[in-house]
């Protein structure tokens, strides 16, 4: 407590930037997700290709994408550039798929009435298949959102500072409260993003919510 | 008007959905698409509005030739009843009647109206307007899909087995009251289901299906039923046809007889009667009591017998022949336009009636198509279960 007491200051400080570091890629790569993913939901033969791609995206491991970053995009090494596209990588990975198993998901009853109503392009995924896609694209958001509030942490080993800090100095110099106060102030901050997501679903599905709705 | 040119299609995988279909649809008319699955009915439906493309052959909608037309447009000028209603789950009742309005472009102010003024009229109360589907029951989902396919007005209305996913009280409801809209309307209508009698009900022509696409008849509902082309066709429409038929023929005056009767809570007076008629205030006929089972005391709601049906008045035969047939007196009810009793008919009354009347002309030049051409409007049944 003492710790946190004398450098609250700090903490504050890095915990916004682990806030946008991991905030800013989620949201980029929700953007990027929708059309991958309904491009994966329209045509049954480039889902495969997508969702392998994206897929394999997510298994390298994160330091060795922090590491590359500099030489694909020709930027400094300590520019946090790196680690919002890095994440963004992550995020799409995860969402691609998400966002084209939510647009599949939508019942073939209403997709068809949608159909003959003469819904058509952009029109139908934003009027009717997005909105139906909400809480199967809202769960995968919610993972991706812990997952780039953990990985981003790992950003502190090539230098771009945030909650990560924390961690690794608190461990180097066995300073208990300051390590503490990483796991903590990470942990507050995944429940933040996760919280957020739930409300905004919330405020999406109004339809989920009343008396007799399905799911 | 709505015409099938020789249209066939087959599907990738070689089957044949719909073989050679040369078919109208006449202006302001209801057209039911009937048969076994596998007949094609539902393949045919979805060409007209282009959800399927027709492998050979075409389909013109008043002499334009709908392939040339752009999808989308050509979609929005035609409402579509579906099954299960697919409703749009997270839109409101109304959002969901104003889509086609709103897709056309229509200001939210008037589509509002719009969408109020057919909630209405497809007899749902105003307060539902601002639930959402999965609040309402089955039968009213199917009334606002009924709802949305008429809200931009089209002049073609596409009903793919719209009332068979609801129970039998409730589709007879639907049907009853889809036939008085159509009566306000006049759409051009073209209706698919597995139902014989629903095709019979709502027909004001019927195309019977076989398997592999092959339109086996088509006629007026009454003609149908007096002269099926074939086999298949006979065997289709099914037993008790000669009765079924009777419901497109109205009754002429038949000789009543004065029913004595008494009030619900009243002592029954006539002693000595078998059976004797239970009505309300505004004799409403309620049904039958048994005068000795019940002694010196008033009639309650408990010692009604309600099997007997009631017939309007110049309804049905059919009607009229049911009324004698189920009531426990053997004594048919007849009432009036408003509901109140007439009087009574016996079995053998009504046959004698029928025996007096014709069956529908055969057209021997046009045996498939024969009965098509005198397209008249199907009277609605008016029979109802006394209650």
């Amino acid at each position: 407590m003492t710790w946190l007491a004398d450098n609250w200051e700090t903490v504050l400080t890095l915990t916004w930037r682990s806030l946008y570091l991991a905030g800013i890629p989620l949201v980029i790569g929700f953007v990027v997700s929708i059309p991958l993913g309904w491009a994966a939901s329209r045509w049954s033969w480039s889902y495969p290709a997508i969702l392998t791609t994206t897929g394999l995206l997510y298994t390298i491991p994160s330091l060795a994408l922090f590491v590359i970053m500099p030489v694909l995009l020709g930027t400094k090494i300590l520019d946090p550039v790196n680690v919002v596209v890095a994440l963004t990588i992550y995020t799409v990975a995860l969402l691609a798929r998400t966002v084209a198993d939510g647009l599949i998901a939508v019942p073939d009853d209403i997709a068809q009435a949608a159909t003959a109503m003469g819904y058509k392009g952009v029109r139908r995924l934003f009027g009717v298949e997005l909105p139906l896609a909400v809480p199967v694209i809202a769960a995968g958001l919610r993972v991706a959102a812990v997952s780039n509030v953990s990985i981003v942490s790992i950003a502190s080993l090539i230098g771009v500072s945030q909650l990560g800090d924390l961690l690794i100095d608190g461990f180097n110099r066995v300073i208990w409260g300051e390590l503490l106060t990483g796991i903590v102030a990470c942990v507050l901050l995944a429940l933040a993003f996760d919280a957020v997501i739930v409300l905004g679903t919330r405020v999406l599905t109004p339809w989920l919510r009343v008396q007799g709705a399905r799911a | 008007m709505i015409r099938f040119d020789a249209v066939t299609k087959q599907f990738p995988d070689g089957t044949v959905a719909v073989d050679e279909l040369t078919l109208t649809a006449p202006t302001g008319r209801i057209t039911v698409l009937v048969g076994p699955s596998g007949c094609g009915k539902t393949t045919s439906l979805r060409m007209v509005n282009r959800m399927i493309e027709p492998t050979h052959g075409s389909i013109t909608l008043d002499g334009q030739d709908t392939g040339r037309m752009d999808e989308a447009e050509l979609r929005r000028g035609m409402g579509y009843v579906i099954q299960h209603a697919g409703l749009f789950p997270h839109r409101t009742v109304l959002d969901n009647i104003g889509t086609v309005p709103r897709l056309l472009g229509w200001d939210r102010k008037r589509t509002s109206e719009r969408s109020r003024e057919l909630l209405e009229r497809v007899g749902l109360a105003p307060e539902l307007g601002d639930r959402y589907p999965s609040q309402l029951s089955g039968g009213q989902q199917q009334r606002v899909g009924v709802a949305r396919a008429l809200a931009a007005d089209p002049p073609v209305m596409l009903m793919d087995e719209p009332f068979s996913a609801v129970d039998p009280v409730v589709r007879e409801q639907l049907q009853d009251e889809f036939l008085r809209l159509q009566g306000e309307l006049g759409k051009t209508i073209v209706f698919v289901t597995h139902d014989i009698d629903e095709a019979i009900k709502l027909g004001d022509q019927v195309a019977v299906l076989r398997v592999g696409g092959r339109l086996a008849q088509v006629a007026e509902p009454s003609y149908l039923l007096a002269h099926p082309a074939d086999d298949f066709v006979a065997d289709f429409v099914g037993r008790d046809r000669g009765y079924r038929a009777l419901q497109f023929q109205a009754a002429p005056r038949l000789p009543l007889h004065s029913e004595p009767t008494v009030l619900l809570g009243e002592r029954p007076q006539g002693a000595g009667a078998e059976w004797l008629l239970v009505v309300d205030d505004d004799r409403h006929p309620l049904g039958w009591v048994e005068p000795h089972r019940i002694g010196d005391r008033a009639v309650t709601e408990g010692d009604l017998h309600r099997g007997g049906t009631v017939a309007r008045e110049r309804g049905s035969l059919r009607a009229a022949l049911d009324a004698a047939l189920s009531s426990p007196s053997r004594r048919g009810v007849i009432v009036d336009d408003s509901g109140s009793l007439c009087g009574t008919v016996q079995a053998h009354e009504v046959l004698t009636a029928i025996e007096r009347t014709g069956r529908p002309e055969r057209d021997e030049s046009d045996p498939v198509h024969g009965g098509a051409a005198a397209v008249s409007g199907a009277e609605p049944t008016t029979q109802d279960s006394v209650s």
